[in-house]
């Protein structure tokens, strides 16, 4: 392959690959080679035998059977296992609504006139989420409902007399019936992470189901998180509608102020774009073109998703984009930024600034945001990229020449007013009857990260292109939708080569009942790793159109290269919701024979859903097929 | 005379977990407490070193005390000897750190102390029953026993396998 340079086993993203190599020259160490000092890495950790929820411990488990069969305490490897994986699941949920939380707040000193920097953009989104949240809309003022509406999510972390209603009102009929049987409704978002961490200190849960439903329950609790976050961001700041936009690392600009926007929450780097605008004369008269934002991870999606601003990199490379030498400032809010890009920053002459009082590194220059002063911390970050850009000297940078073109903003709205222009009476009914009719076979979505274990974007460009060609209806979220972008899964232009005729003939339908031209991009960017309540919300409309539950969808899910607990508590509630979730990357339970049967197999009958754990991409994608036509037989198709 | 023990790893039980390497450096540490170990100085260190055989086997890999061994005949100033029970030792007093011990060393597994500026390896824990590698494995992985205890258990394994193709 042109350009590998030898880094193909770690990334088969070309301009990650020079990058690589540029680091490599210059002697920079990056996530590669940490991993390479870190082997050999500890075989307990890896099954799941590493227990240190007390001080009696650290206690392993060996898988040999010739060590101990025990912990000290006496927990078997099954509760072990178990116990471990509840507290990865509490651990995503516990990310995904902080940064739901943190919007909760936002839309609150909003409506009580303390964040004058905010509005409501989307009047629509606000009533609807506020009907089905049965606050009273009629003849009140977007203040006053965007007032009750904060009040009652953030009702929702707490235990009171309902149950979390992001949760119990954004599934069928059906999923609610056999949550409720199963006892996973959840009462209270941090009630249920609060749980978790009692029944897994020393001495409380030893029995391995028992914990089991108790993840999966914490589970339903992340979806209410993702669902709100993806709710009141489209309320504060719109719902996204379809961009056209470029992705990968050549999307800086060598003349410009470049500034990424890194990790999570739009609450800031949505106003940057703003503010950014208003300040292109500064960076003028600093000697720069202009003001280049870009986004990495999903930050860097929310404001693609918005505003259409170009993606630099995801995940696992996000150290590449400052090897490049032409970003001026990182600006990063929290969740999956690497504590090792104040490192590479300082070689590279980069700015990283940290934002939020939750994570600070150590190296980085702190801006503590607040939304009180949101516009005006907005400038001071701008400020300090500026000030950077000046002192860049005409210092070396390499940009790699790669773009790739990128239809994003398919949030749900999009995707049925898309629909709506094919049929304006039933739009749901157009791929609904292509997946009657098998010229859709099924719907996958691709969510989670990029994990430095697998050559980067090679799970899920392996599994997307078998199952494009299947004809199987794909969207993505998070770095998930950052790998398959950077690779020209979101252009249009790639359909032809990429999908099987029947999926082609309904992409080109849309796209051309829209006027776009031609068809929609072959992948469907729905939004950040929050937003896989928007694949939620999809499946969900589809099974009430046709009147089943979700678990009888020929709809599955695939984490293929998963890093974060995050990505944890994600597959927790696709399986909660019946989705058959494939995970691309080993989990810590191999240790516990009853516990991987129980999520491989076992759960199935209680939720319809189940994992895949599967290591190879190729029979990783025939897996995924099997179990849409599993589906698509049991709905008689 | 009785044969001596030697410190044997089964190759396929190593799960890589380093344990070997931290009990190793406590045990050759003044405190022998894990806790105290790690500010002392000297910096305790492991004669260990758990290796890494792409994609996923470990080993660990320590000093074999050659019977012929190389790195005793290389030794220019007579630092190296054999005790009666086959450990082969570097007298740190005689030790000139001219590292031909580890040039000539075909494991790879004398190290350079760099605050003592002298070689060191394993030392078959002289104080202990049991080497302290071999009792920190949770696998046992790491094994101490004699050759002839050693080859019968695999002459055991291999002869059932044998038989069992026998059997069909």
């Amino acid at each position: 392959m042109a350009g590998d340079n030898g880094n193909s086993n770690k990334s088969t993203d070309p301009a990650v690959q020079e990058m690589i190599a540029k680091a490599e020259s210059l002697n920079v160490a990056t996530v590669w080679d940490r991993y390479e000092a870190m082997q050999p890495q500890c075989g307990f950790g890896d099954t799941g035998l590493c227990c240190r929820n007390c001080l009696q411990g650290p206690c392993r488990i060996d898988p040999f059977g010739e060590g101990p069969d025990k912990a000290i305490c006496g927990a078997s490897a099954d509760v072990m296992v178990a116990r471990g994986l509840d507290r990865a699941i509490a651990a995503g949920t516990a990310a995904h609504s902080g940064h739901a939380r943190h919007l909760a707040h936002t839309l609150l000193k909003m409506a009580e006139g303390k964040a004058k920097d905010y509005t409501v953009k989307d009047g629509a989104k606000l009533r609807a989420v506020s009907t089905r949240m049965n606050i009273p809309v009629e003849g009140r003022s977007d203040n006053e409902i965007a007032l009750d509406l904060a009040k009652a999510a953030l009702a929702d972390f707490g235990e009171k007399d309902t149950p979390v209603m992001w949760a119990a009102t954004v599934v069928t009929k059906d999923r609610v019936k056999v949550l409720t049987d199963l006892g996973l409704v959840p009462k209270g978002i941090d009630y249920e992470v609060s749980e978790i961490m009692h029944r897994t200190i020393y001495g409380v849960d030893a029995d391995a189901v028992n914990l089991l439903l108790a993840g999966l329950r914490c589970g339903v609790a992340d979806l209410a998180g993702c669902y709100m976050g993806t709710d009141l961001a489209d309320i504060l700041f719109g719902t996204p509608t379809p961009v056209v936009t470029e992705a990968n690392l050549g999307t800086l600009k060598a003349d410009a102020v470049n500034i990424a926007v890194h990790g999570h929450n739009p609450v800031l780097s949505d106003l940057m774009i703003t503010v950014a605008t208003d300040m292109k004369e500064a960076a003028v008269a600093a000697g720069a073109s202009g003001i280049n934002m870009v986004g990495i991870c999903c930050t860097g999606n929310e404001v693609m998703m918005r505003h259409g601003i170009p993606s630099c990199t995801h995940s696992v490379s996000q150290e590449m984009a400052l090897m490049t030498g032409a970003l001026d400032a990182m600006v990063v809010d929290y969740q999956c930024i690497m504590p090792a890009v104040v490192n590479v920053a300082e070689c590279m002459g980069t700015t990283i600034v940290t934002t939020m009082d939750l994570c600070k590194i150590t190296g980085a220059t702190h801006v503590e945001f607040s939304e009180e002063a949101a516009a005006e911390k907005a400038k001071e970050t701008i400020d300090i990229a500026i000030q950077n850009f000046s002192r860049r000297n005409n210092k070396p940078i390499d940009i790699p020449e790669i773009r790739t073109p990128v239809v994003a903003g398919f949030s749900v709205e999009a995707i049925v007013a898309a629909l709506s222009k094919v049929d304006a009476e039933d739009p749901l009914k157009p791929v609904v009857d292509n997946i009657k009719a098998g010229n859709i076979r099924g719907v996958c979505l691709f969510a989670g990260c990029n994990n430095v274990k697998v050559p980067q974007d090679k799970n899920f460009t392996v599994i997307a292109r078998k199952l494009l060609k299947e004809n199987v209806l794909t969207v993505a979220t998070g770095c998930g939708a950052g790998a398959l972008m950077r690779h020209g899964f979101m252009d249009p232009a790639n359909v032809d080569e990429l999908c099987g005729d029947g999926l082609k003939a309904v992409l080109t339908a849309i796209g051309e009942a829209n006027d776009l031209g031609g068809p929609l991009p072959p992948i469907l960017h729905l939004g950040s790793c929050v937003d896989n309540s928007r694949a939620v919300a999809l499946a969900v409309a589809v099974a009430d159109y046709l009147g089943v539950d979700t678990d009888k969808l020929p709809v599955v899910a695939s984490a293929a290269e998963a890093v974060s607990e995050k990505a944890v508590s994600i597959g927790a509630y696709a399986v909660a919701a019946g989705l058959p979730t494939h995970v691309g990357v080993m989990l810590p339970v191999l240790g516990s024979p009853l516990v991987t049967e129980i999520l491989t197999d076992k759960v199935k009958d209680l939720t319809g859903g189940y994992f895949i754990v599967d290591l190879d991409p190729e029979s990783a994608a025939d897996q995924l097929l099997s179990a849409i036509d599993e589906r698509r037989a049991g709905l008689g198709l | 005379m009785a044969q001596p023990k030697e410190i044997f790893v089964r190759l396929d039980r190593c799960l890589g977990c380093h344990s070997c390497e931290l009990a190793c450096a406590v045990e050759h540490s003044q405190s022998k407490s894990l806790y105290s170990a790690i500010s002392e100085k000297p910096t305790p260190q492991s004669r260990v070193y758990v290796e890494w055989v792409a994609p996923d086997n470990r080993l660990p890999v320590l000093c074999r005390h050659c019977e012929d061994a190389p790195c005793m005949h290389a030794c220019i100033c007579g630092a190296i000897s054999r005790t009666e029970e086959g450990v082969v030792l570097t007298n740190t007093n005689k030790c000139i750190g001219c590292w031909t011990c580890v040039m000539v060393c075909p494991y790879g597994v004398i190290g350079r102390h760099l605050e003592e500026h002298k070689a060191y390896r394993c030392d078959r824990c002289p104080d202990l029953e049991m080497p302290a590698c071999v009792s920190s494995c949770p696998t046992k992985a790491l094994v101490y026993r004699t050759v002839d205890d050693f080859s019968k258990d695999v002459r055991k394994v291999a002869s059932r396998e044998m038989l069992s193709g026998e059997g069909g």
